[in-house]
């Protein structure tokens, strides 16, 4: 199926070493394309990507693996993605979250990877509203539903919500996860885009692999170039050239020149336009805005040796939930997301995680973040942590005194792995879901297209993998 | 091929693509969809994967002919009869 003999020249080149470049790779490279991925930071994984530091292993993004699937299960992201990229279930090998919990002031929500226990909950906590909770399940779109053609993908959720539940807080505290895990709008959130989140989340559920998202990316590239596919690190495009309405190739940032058929680009949509030669001003003002700082720590012990056995805690101090960037200040504690990797249930084989771990996950103004001086940056840092873990205390175990070492990743560490406007983590407001761009071999995947999360990031390289490479020929 | 040789194959194709399934009790009279529970993007991969393997190419409007294993391999037949089993 190779169009095109020269020895430099791809059949698709993509942009981005993430989970969903990674994906539409293993694709093309299983139906005999010659593809290269070409990936600007020196490692892979863009927002999912991990590190190491003093001795010890640190995940970027990963809190869990949303969209949680048992062996076996055939419905649902997960299962589909294992059979489009030929793995096994041993391969992810997830294992279930404990439990998680939605915390405001004077009320919480338990849930588990089966909806009953939310039901119950929400049976206890707000008698009446029950019915409503499931006629809202009732109402959701399905995930065959969600190319955006359904008139219902673009309304608002509060709105969809206030339908069906008439207390104004369970509307609050449902949307909480939601918009933590998957949305990129301030405030509230496309309907569609709630649907699959509430599938992903509370109809799905959590998961995670022992080893963390290192296992997964090592899964992905071992097979991608297992099947002959070429990345190049270090390798961040400069400019998509395009000749007469058609890309013709890349130019990276030290000059070499790489020509392809088509390109797949997972950079993000404000970001890609901005790479092509035909387009000389880009609407900035499209790119999301929402971006995260996380204070990792570091424990002499287990959380669940204190009494913490949740395996996220999704906490607001009041009772209306805001998502929007801070423009103030640098941070908003107000409201956070706790997380313990320790406390999955993995096999008795993998034992324990060598260390207890405690993330917290606050919004942050990327723009204040870079416009800090070195020496503040570094100070600020410390700051933030203290500011952020005082506010989860609140809704956890205080568990300051087993700190033995921590660290902090900013809106800028987030811009230096992804490389999207604004450390945006979810990407922009506005998805472009078909994956179409105004270059008729240009396409999008990746957050920008539709789906976010590990698992809804490598969907969608294999959804515009088939319908905009393998199909068309 | 056989139509014996064919329907190895296609079993071999759906091991590749869902290699944690069961098949030893796969029916050939009854749709796959009922028993494999495969969805669109599944069909579209055992039409890629005969193109990969064999160069078969299979119109979009013959999809129809792969809804069972019996029908595949009766469609199938003509195709590939003069094609050597690696």
């Amino acid at each position: 199926m190779t169009e095109s003999n020269a020895s430099d020249h791809y059949d698709t080149i993509i942009i981005g070493a993430g989970m969903s470049g990674l994906a539409a790779g293993i694709r093309l490279a299983h139906f005999d394309q010659r593809v290269c991925i070409l990936e600007r930071h020196y490692t892979i994984g863009g927002l999912n990507s991990f590190y190491r530091m003093g001795g010890r292993d640190y995940d970027v993004g990963l809190h869990a693996m949303t969209n949680f699937a048992k062996r076996g299960d055939k419905k649902g992201p997960l299962a589909k993605l294992i059979r489009q990229l030929r793995f096994r279930w041993d391969d992810f090998k997830l294992a279930e979250q404990i439990g998680s919990s939605i915390r405001f002031p004077g009320v919480s929500l338990d849930f588990t990877n089966d909806i009953e226990l939310l039901e119950t909950e929400i049976e206890q906590r707000f008698p009446g509203q029950i019915d409503g909770f499931r006629s809202l399940c009732d109402s959701l779109l399905d995930y065959s539903d969600m190319d955006g053609g359904d008139q219902r993908f673009m309304r608002s959720a509060r709105e969809v919500m206030a339908e069906h539940i008439s207390e104004p807080l369970l509307i609050e505290m449902l949307l909480c996860p939601l918009m933590w895990y998957g949305n990129a709008r301030e405030n509230d959130m496309d309907f569609g885009q709630f649907c699959i989140m509430f599938r992903a989340c509370y109809l799905e559920g959590f998961g995670r692999p022992f080893k963390g998202v290192r296992m997964i990316l090592k899964n992905l590239v071992r097979k991608f170039r297992g099947l002959g596919g070429e990345l190049k690190l270090r390798s961040g495009v400069a400019k998509i050239h395009v000749d007469n309405g058609r890309a013709v190739g890349v130019v990276l940032d030290d000059g070499t020149e790489l020509t392809g058929t088509r390109i797949l680009s997972s950079a993000g949509n404000v970001e890609t336009m901005r790479m092509c030669d035909d387009i000389t001003e880009v609407d900035v003002a499209r790119a999301g805005k929402l971006s995260f700082i996380e204070s990792i720590s570091v424990l002499d012990r287990m959380p669940q040796s204190f009494g913490f056995d949740r395996t996220i805690v999704f906490y607001n101090d009041s009772e209306s939930f805001h998502w929007s960037r801070p423009e103030h200040s640098l941070c908003d504690a107000r409201t956070g997301v706790i997380c313990s990797p320790n406390n999955y249930i993995y096999d008795g084989d993998e034992g324990e995680l060598p260390d207890g771990v405690v993330r917290i996950t606050t919004l942050a103004n990327h723009d204040r973040w870079c416009a800090l001086p070195d020496d503040k940056y570094q100070a600020e840092k410390v700051r933030q942590y203290e500011a952020a873990v005082a506010s989860s205390v609140r809704f956890m175990p205080d568990f300051r005194r087993y700190v033995v070492d921590t660290d902090v990743f900013t809106p800028k560490t987030i811009r230096r792995f992804t490389w999207h406007d604004n450390g945006a983590v979810y990407g922009a407001p506005q998805k472009q879901l078909d994956g179409t761009t105004h270059l008729p071999n240009v396409f999008l995947c990746g957050t920008d297209q539709g789906f976010v999360g590990i698992v809804g990031a490598i969907v969608s390289g294999i959804s515009m993998a088939n319908r905009h490479c393998l199909q068309v020929q | 091929m056989t139509p014996a040789e064919i329907r190895d194959e296609i079993l071999d194709i759906l091991e590749d693509i869902s290699p944690d399934e069961d098949l030893d009790g796969l029916k050939d009279d009854v749709p796959f969809r009922d028993q494999l529970e495969l969805d669109s993007m599944d069909f579209l991969d055992i039409v890629m994967e005969l193109r990969k393997r064999y160069r078969v190419q299979i119109p979009e409007e013959d999809y129809g002919a792969l809804a069972s294993m019996g029908s595949t391999v009766e469609y199938l037949e003509p195709k590939m009869r003069d094609i050597v089993k690696s």
